[in-house]
């Protein structure tokens, strides 16, 4: 228990504290502290999970169990990459003169701000309380896609806050519904709000209102995963904000608002006994693997470019999770777990690599590889992997998806298999011409920590060759609750 | 030993009915009304009606945590945010009306279109709920749609975030009338959500303001989609 309120208070700490002191020198180090010790305090946590099972704490308002105890492992862990890169990324913006000191003291308290509503979010019981922490997570982000105040990203953090907010109201409305239902269910229990509870008494809740409640709760929630069609804010807020930013968009919050949508389908599927949610996750998952994969070779500035990928991906977890069964769900644990540790490298490369031309765009950054090795080949690395190349770990969960559809929806496997070929070709023309070539870009003023690009792929790459014994126990037992 | 007022069920249930009605028609007033003044008004009004409406079922079926509630709505929604709006709107001095996209009766007879949705999405759950309040449920849902609608419609920034704070309304009408109000940690954690939102509004206001000289959503077209 002391460790889940450590991994809940350092953030909360930390970004009190950078709120006073974070345009001073050292912020970024103490950035880096805060973010080390809450990933220190998720590794007890996940030890003493492993050791002693499930945790229901604090009068029951917060749990860890297998399904959101490596999703909480992995936040703090992408938290803690992400501020390791950022300390040079952002001396370097400030360096341009792209951002003030004061500008500086809002990124880094409101980076901590938005670790703690992600964590809240996930390690919460109470499906009102993971409502609040989303909302809380939209408006830091908010803050942060506006940082540098450009017309730009004035326009990016206006669209992203009135689509989410409009979004996640819809999916307050749902959470309304889902304790209506139980509230007619627990006459003599208190915790209609609290999802054990709820699971508990999955069977008798009312299936019309649950269905109901689920439509609400998929397009709120997706509205904040990026789903077609409501997937709009997307690409605009990963281009305009600063890049450790759009690492931990992508990497992070968009698996916390699926996150959301799946602990909502294990009711569903037990109140309704029907593939209704799971029918609608598999409609809105396929449509959001097919659109922005045509939208790729469209692409001019390479965030966006990555920010589409993004919501691919995003469409390939809910479509698995839309499937269910035991290999599905797991492939789609796996896929949420690579995807945000490729993703998040990816996003570090190209930061420094659009810092290095000073543009994001594709057709003006050629020949990183030459000028810096280690940024071009992080970036080139980085996009095999996402695209699914063996051996890395997003070959591994999309050919699990794959060969599920194929026995069980052999209708989606060539939409599936289109979807992805256009991506690899549209993608990959465009990074090799970033990496290879006649240099345009120019060498960095600081050192870039790129430590974090290559621990990410390592990661991947191994959990694409083999992955650890009690990581599959979670992710099986996780995919049985999931179902 | 009989308390000054006796308020029996079904006179209770016709003032909440009746305010209900209110906020349906507060919601299409919203909905058809340019000026931005009015329209702050408008939502202080709608602020006001959600708090009557939570006394009264408060002291109906003696949900004692539903009279927090109810001084939540009106520090909140009566008193705060429309002081904040008018401060904001003397500061940016904006005082043009406000114009819409589509006409004004076409959003009206979509506005219609969306109630009678409204209702037919909310009957399965009307015929469940045992409150007093269970007819309403449906114009809860119904305003909801309505602020949608109007947030879709308007083009300048101010119209959007009253629409959105019209919403929260509007589902905070409906969980009084379902489930007689939400948990009070979680009613807390949304009211702090709506409170820093405002806050975090009224700074982008003057940034809006200050890079685009206007503050006029169709300006903000430099993001192009290739």
């Amino acid at each position: 228990m002391s460790e889940l309120v450590l991994v809940l208070a350092i953030p909360l700490i930390t970004s009190a504290t950078l709120a006073l002191v974070g345009h001073r020198r050292y912020a970024a180090s103490i950035n880096i502290a805060g973010s080390l010790l809450t990933l220190l305090a998720a590794a007890l946590l996940t030890v003493h999970v492993i050791s002693d099972g499930p945790l229901n704490v604090l009068d029951e308002q917060f749990f860890v169990d297998p399904l959101n105890v490596f999703l909480i492992a992995l936040t703090a862990l992408v938290g803690f990459t992400t501020s390791v890169f950022s300390r040079p990324y952002m001396r370097i913006e400030h360096d341009h003169g792209k951002l003030s000191s004061g500008r500086l003291r809002l990124y880094h308290s409101m980076f901590q701000m938005f670790m703690c509503t992600m964590l809240v979010a996930l390690s919460t019981n109470n499906i009102g309380i993971l409502w609040v922490a989303m909302e809380a997570a939209t408006l830091a982000t908010v803050l942060l896609v506006a940082l540098y105040r450009t017309p730009e990203s004035l326009e990016a953090a206006w669209k992203y806050f009135i689509l989410c907010g409009v979004g996640i109201a819809q999916a307050l409305f749902g959470t309304i519904l889902i304790y209506f239902a139980a509230e007619q269910v627990f006459v003599h229990e208190e915790g209609a709000m609290l999802w054990t509870h709820l699971y508990a008494y999955r069977t008798e809740l009312e299936p019309t209102i649950l269905s109901l409640a689920f439509v609400f709760m998929i397009v709120g929630y997706g509205t904040k995963t990026g789903l077609v069609p409501l997937h709009n804010w997307l690409p605009d807020a990963h281009a305009e904000g600063p890049t450790p930013v759009s690492a931990v968009l992508s990497g992070l919050l968009l698996n916390v608002a699926l996150y959301a949508i799946i602990r909502c389908k294990v009711l569903v599927d037990g109140a309704l006994n029907t593939h209704f949610a799971g029918n609608l996750m598999m409609g809105f998952g396929l449509l959001t693997v097919v659109v922005p994969s045509f939208y790729l070779s469209r692409q001019k500035d390479v965030k966006r470019l990555f920010g589409f990928s993004s919501i691919e991906h995003m469409g390939l977890i809910t479509f698995a999770f839309g499937m269910g069964g035991g290999v599905a769900s797991f492939a789609g644990l796996l896929h949420m777990t690579v995807h945000s540790l490729t993703k998040s490298a990816i996003f570090f490369a190209v930061g420094h690599a659009a810092q290095m031309a000073g543009t994001q765009v594709i057709d003006e950054i050629k020949g990183l590889i030459r000028r810096s090795p280690t940024i071009g080949w992080g970036l080139m690395l980085g996009t095999l992997a996402i695209l699914g190349m063996p051996p890395f770990g997003v070959f591994t969960s999309e050919f699990m998806i794959l060969t599920t559809a194929i026995k069980h929806y052999p209708w989606a496997t060539p939409i599936l298999l289109i979807a992805l070929g256009v991506a690899f070709a549209s993608m990959f023309g465009k990074v090799q011409n970033m990496a290879f070539g006649e240099p345009t870009v120019k060498p960095l003023a600081h050192n870039p920590a790129l430590l974090p690009v290559f621990v990410h792929l390592g990661l991947v790459l191994i959990l694409g060759l083999w992955i650890p014994p009690y990581l599959s126990e979670w992710f099986r037992q996780a995919a049985r609750m999931v179902g | 030993m009989t308390p000054a007022i006796i308020l029996s069920d079904a006179l209770g249930g016709q003032l909440i009915n009746l305010c209900a009605a209110i906020m349906l028609l507060l919601g299409f007033a919203m909905l058809a009304q340019r000026r931005i003044l009015s329209l702050i008004n408008l939502f202080m009004l709608q602020g006001a009606v959600l708090f009557t409406s939570t006394v009264i079922v408060a002291y109906t079926t003696h949900q004692s945590h539903l009279y927090w509630s109810a001084g939540l709505t009106l520090t909140l929604k009566v008193i705060a945010l429309p002081y904040i709006l008018h401060r904001l709107i003397r500061k940016l001095s904006v005082k043009w009306d406000v114009e819409t996209i589509l006409n004004i009766p076409t959003t009206m007879l979509v506005g219609i279109a969306l109630v009678v949705v409204a209702f037919n999405v909310a009957q399965p759950i009307s015929q469940l709920s045992g409150t007093i309040m269970r007819a309403t449920i449906g114009i809860a849902l119904a305003c909801v749609l309505l602020s949608f609608l109007m947030m879709i419609t308007r083009s300048k920034a101010v119209p959007q975030v009253i629409a959105f704070l019209a919403m929260e309304n509007g589902l905070f009408f409906a969980a009084t009338s379902a489930t007689y109000g939400m948990p009070m940690v979680v009613e807390l954690g949304i009211a702090l959500d709506v409170m820093v939102g405002m806050v975090i509004f009224g700074v982008f206001f003057f940034q809006i303001r200050q890079q685009f000289d206007s503050l006029d959503i169709r300006h903000m077209e430099r993001i192009k989609e290739e």
